[in-house]
């Protein structure tokens, strides 16, 4: 397995957050996000786990008056630092809704969205960001004479891995996904849960699962979160089949939830 | 008794169906007895030649260019301010008491009559700013009357473009203006432009704000600048209803149609902006 304790993607101590209004929070947050490897992060509603997604990209940013506290490092640098260019980070951490949103334009146009606001113009450039984008989340095939059309036009299933593939045409080296199956069919869950398998080798993924099955079957790594705290952390499949805590067990086993 | 409900619905939509056909005879009324009036008067040379003989023969060119005029000043001059004042308060501005006293501002702005405008222009651009009485103070006076318009019409477009396209954007490494400009502005702007539409036509209607800033009763030639008084549709339409004995009818209702038609074509070309968008739109 990935050596998580010595180069971790993400390094994070005593993360607190606080939104202004107190609707949901985290709680002196510790943990290790490993490199190339599937994170998963579980837990009841409520739990923090948005929170937690949000505090890689600094979405969390775009409520007004939301708090941090600890740290956060990105490859040995602090990302919670109030003078941090957002844009930079966000161009490194991408992310993948819980419901698919394809920007109001053609396939193509959402695939270069990206890098197109980096101020790449490069016909080249983006043709081949576009292809290896949609090839890495298995659309390639599907997509490649569809390219001007409108991408409201495609299946929900089919805008979700272009949502997939949009991130990945930026190459970025973290993907954060809330729920990205949520609103899909298990065939395109499973196509989804597939990329995510062969893509890993390259990119660092931090997902919030829909069920406690899914997290099961995608985990390198496991974080169960409840009422904004960490409660049990782990590596593979342990936090499934042997959890330590009450608490995990109950929830894993569906005593509640 | 009870009456069925069978019945009750059978009344409440004749009702609703007498209200309705009253209100659209009301403006085919108007709009037919303006046709029937006024068409025989509309030739190519009531259209585009000057009023001779005291305005009662001739044409009403210089009051048509004068509306036109005053019309595209005010665009020129309310549609920036008016849509960066749109985007300010739906994209950036927080939600302060500040934010709350402008909106408010605002609304109040629009409920103002028309002739407060016009006193408001005279004191202050035609005045205090010595611009005289002129076309630019005249569209700066209706710029002002129609920015209300403008920025709620505008802010409102704007706000309807739905969150999580800002959020996808801003995710993906966009500035707040990046996506303003490639998202939400081109989502908007159907809406934006029936705004702009529906208040230029009140402006292009409105009598009371150019009557003290730069509408002329009658000039020999058409304006040279921006510093000239003009003649206007709507003032002409007041003038040689009240102001000129002997005034053949035909004339008057010639130019009130031409009035009609003007007001009724923006207003039509802001409803098929509008259709035709939403049947592209993607959300």
């Amino acid at each position: 397995m990935v050596d998580a304790a010595t180069n971790p993607k993400f390094l994070v101590e005593s993360l607190s957050v606080h939104y202004p209004d107190g609707t949901e929070s985290l709680h002196n947050i510790s943990l290790q996000i490993p490199r190339n490897a599937i994170t998963v992060l579980f837990g009841p509603a409520g739990g923090g786990k948005s929170t937690l997604l949000r505090t890689f990209n600094r979405l969390n940013d775009m409520v007004e008056g939301t708090r941090y506290s600890g740290k956060v490092l990105l490859d040995g640098e602090d990302i919670l630092t109030p003078s941090l260019d957002l844009v930079a980070l966000r161009r490194r951490v991408g992310m993948v809704f819980a419901q698919p949103v394809p920007l109001p334009m053609s396939v193509r146009e959402n695939m270069t969205y990206g890098l197109e606001l980096a101020g790449e113009r490069r016909r080249r450039n983006l043709d081949r960001a576009i292809e290896e984008g949609l090839q890495a989340a298995a659309l390639w095939d599907e997509m490649k004479d569809r390219l001007n059309e409108p991408a409201h036009a495609m299946s929900g299933g089919q805008q979700q891995r272009l949502c997939l593939a949009r991130v990945l045409a930026q190459q970025p080296e973290v993907i954060l996904m809330d729920e990205p199956t949520s609103g899909l069919d298990p065939i395109s869950t499973a196509k989804v849960e597939d990329s995510l398998q062969s893509i890993k080798k390259k990119y660092t993924i931090i997902i919030v699962p829909h069920s406690v099955q899914q997290a099961a079957r995608l985990a390198d790594w496991a974080g169960f979160l409840y009422q904004g705290d960490l409660i049990e952390w782990g590596e593979g499949k342990n936090l499934f089949i042997a959890p330590k805590v009450k608490r995990t067990e109950d929830y894993v086993t569906g005593r509640f939830g | 008794m009870r009456i069925p409900r069978s019945v009750v619905q059978k009344i409440a939509f004749s009702a609703l169906t007498a209200i309705m056909a009253v209100t659209i005879l009301t403006i085919l009324t108007i709009i037919t007895f303006i046709f029937w009036n006024g068409l025989p008067a509309v030739s190519s040379e009531f259209l585009f030649s000057m009023p001779r003989e005291g305005m009662t023969a001739g044409g009403i060119w210089p009051a048509i260019v004068g509306t036109l005029y005053l019309t595209l000043g005010t665009a020129v001059i309310a549609v920036p301010i008016g849509l960066l004042a749109a985007i300010y308060l739906s994209e950036y501005a927080p939600d302060s008491t500040f934010t709350r006293t402008i909106r408010i501002a605002i609304i109040n702005l629009a409920g103002i009559p028309s002739v407060v405008y016009g006193l408001f222009g005279l004191a202050l651009f035609v005045l205090f700013l010595q611009l005289g009485s002129s076309i630019l103070a005249s569209c700066l006076t209706l710029a002002i009357m129609t920015l209300p318009v403008i920025i709620s019409t505008a802010e409102e477009a704007l706000r309807a473009v739905p969150q999580s396209f800002r959020v996808v954007s801003i995710s993906m490494g966009g500035t707040r203006w990046q996506t303003i400009q490639r998202i939400v502005l081109p989502q908007a702007l159907p809406g934006i432009l029936t705004g702009v539409i529906l208040g230029l036509e009140r402006a292009a209607g409105e009598t009371a704000p150019i009557l003290f800033t730069g509408a002329s009763f009658f000039l020999p030639q058409l304006p040279q600048s921006i510093f000239d008084e003009t003649m206007a549709l709507p003032y002409h339409l007041f003038v040689i209803s009240t102001q000129v004995p002997g005034m053949p009818v035909r004339i008057q209702y010639g130019t009130a149609l031409v009035l009609l038609v003007f007001v009724l074509v923006m207003n039509l070309s802001a409803t098929l902006i509008r259709s035709y968008f939403r049947r592209k739109r993607q959300w």
